[in-house]
């Protein structure tokens, strides 16, 4: 599924989208390629989890699926993580939740 | 491509099993139904409504479920009390040209007597089915529906999207296809929306979603837990997204309720959300709820994608279970018929797992048993719920 010169941990699910998902654990620090480019992956990433395939500007629309799935609410760099602390839902906000922004250990 | 062949209805269509349905009209006949069908519970499955007031749509849809194409002929059974019409009930089964037997308990002399009566009926609509051939049957003749249940982080990566690889081949060789729970479909209305056949088509999407949003907004469903987002989902429209691969990339030709039938192949999107005030509580308030409904309009089989791992079957119409996480198919492989979880460890593709699932649809419209209908799972539920027909503008020309 994604680029040959991509860590294969991680899946784009459409060539349109802006995020990759790690099917399996990546640790943080560690160097993965990301579309040719090496990266150093700043938070650890647990199965199922989403990382920043290119530079998202704060507003932009993040895309998985080939579809917007919210807005990002900070500036978000190649190889960040992607989740609570920086992507909101444009419909229901998930302010409910008390669990930290990396989960829940 | 495996060649099909299926039993031929008076209406037309061509069923993939051929059952004899024991069905009880009020949960008080239930036991009496369960034993008449228990010697033969491979080919005889019991289904049933279990409430004692009327309601059109519980009316309807045993109406639809008894003459479902994979069903060769029903015994009715009543205590005799209900309110249930079992009387317009068989005559619809009897218009059918199916053999149809009106079992009453309070007429036929209680428990025994009637399960006695049941289990020869049984036996002799057995030995009459068992001598209808099977005439050839086309991929375009199938409906295939698709759920999920029991979902986690991985189905969204994996058996949906194969899923809805599956539905993409079966749609181009002119399959009906039906996708549903609109209430996990908040969000996607826009690109939803953009694959409707029609402009008006497209409005009315975009309503049916409106009205899961608002119904289940009274009914104050959570739908996104603190799980969800430790699975990796930040937003519901993201969790809802997950759901909606199932219905692959196909254009959507129509809108239909449970009951409706397509009236030609393609993608349908089937509204399972009452209309009307909020009435009888959660729409669908278990799997087997949706798997029903799609069986009502029709299916004869259905897609079943689960991550934390169901193993539910289905009365009727055989389901096939597409396991998505991997970690769960190495506990639970001998209830699932795909491995989808292969697609997260990274040994297979999306299209490769979609070829697989579509082969394995028409294996099991061939004949071959699935792992739910090998060990024997026939579950069944159906409850309360109001429906408006549909609107002119949601089927194809």
């Amino acid at each position: 599924m994604s680029d040959p010169a991509t860590d294969d941990r991680l899946l784009l699910l459409s060539p349109a989208d802006n995020v990759l998902v790690a099917r399996a654990p990546i640790a943080a620090g560690e160097r993965i390629w990301l579309d040719g480019r090496q990266l150093t992956v700043g938070a650890a990433l647990s199965m199922g989890h989403k990382l920043a395939r290119r530079a998202i500007a704060a507003g932009d629309s993040v895309v998985k699926y080939g579809a917007v799935i919210g807005t990002a609410t900070a500036d978000i760099a190649p190889g960040a993580h992607v989740h609570l602390h920086n992507l909101r839902s444009n419909y229901t906000a998930t302010y409910a939740l008390d669990a930290p922004a990396g989960g829940t250990p | 491509m495996t060649a099909l062949s299926g039993y031929l209805r008076a209406d037309g269509r061509k069923g993939i099993r051929n059952r004899v349905a024991v069905a009880y009209l009020v949960e008080c006949a239930h036991h009496v139904a369960r034993e008449i069908a228990w010697p033969h519970r491979d080919e005889a499955h019991v289904i049933g409504f279990p409430g004692c007031y009327p309601n059109s749509y519980a009316q309807t849809m045993m109406e639809r479920l008894c003459t479902h194409p994979n069903v060769g002929a029903v015994l009715l059974v009543s205590l005799g009390c209900e309110s249930f019409n079992r009387h317009k009930l068989a005559e619809v089964i009897a218009a059918s040209g199916r053999p149809v037997e009106v079992l009453v308990i309070q007429r036929a002399g209680g428990t025994a007597a009637t399960i006695a009566q049941g289990q020869a009926w049984v036996e002799h609509a057995l030995a009459q089915l068992a001598g209808q051939a099977r005439v050839p049957m086309e991929v375009s003749e199938l409906v295939v529906g698709t759920v999920c249940g029991g979902s986690d982080g991985t189905s969204g990566l994996s058996g949906n999207p194969a899923a809805g690889r599956a539905f993409d081949k079966l749609v181009a060789a002119g399959a009906a296809c039906i996708f549903e729970e609109t209430g996990e479909l908040i969000g996607c209305e826009d690109i939803m929306a953009e694959r409707a056949a029609t402009p008006e088509l497209a409005g009315e999407l975009r309503a049916a979603v409106e009205k899961a949003a608002r119904y289940y907004a009274t009914l104050g469903y959570g739908s996104f837990a603190a799980g969800n987002a430790d699975g990796g989902l930040t937003t519901i429209e993201e969790k809802s997204l997950g759901a909606y691969a199932k219905s692959g990339r196909s254009r959507i030709s129509g809108l239909i309720k449970p009951g409706d039938i397509p009236p030609k192949g393609g993608l349908y999107l089937m509204d399972v959300v009452p209309d009307g005030e909020v009435r009888f509580g959660f729409p669908n308030i278990s799997d087997n709820a949706e798997i029903v409904e799609m069986m009502a309009s029709g299916a004869h089989l259905t897609l079943f994608v689960t991550g934390r791992g169901s193993v539910v079957g289905s009365a009727l119409a055989p389901v096939i279970k597409i396991a998505a996480n991997p970690e769960m198919y190495a506990r639970l492989s001998a209830d699932m018929d795909i491995n989808a979880g292969r697609i997260i460890t990274g040994e297979g593709t999306l299209d490769a797992v979609g070829d697989e699932i579509f082969d394995r649809v028409l294996a099991t419209a061939a004949g071959q048993p699935t792992c739910s209908e090998a060990m024997g799972h026939a579950e069944f539920i159906l409850t309360y719920k109001t429906f408006e027909p549909i609107g002119p503008a949601c089927l194809p020309a």
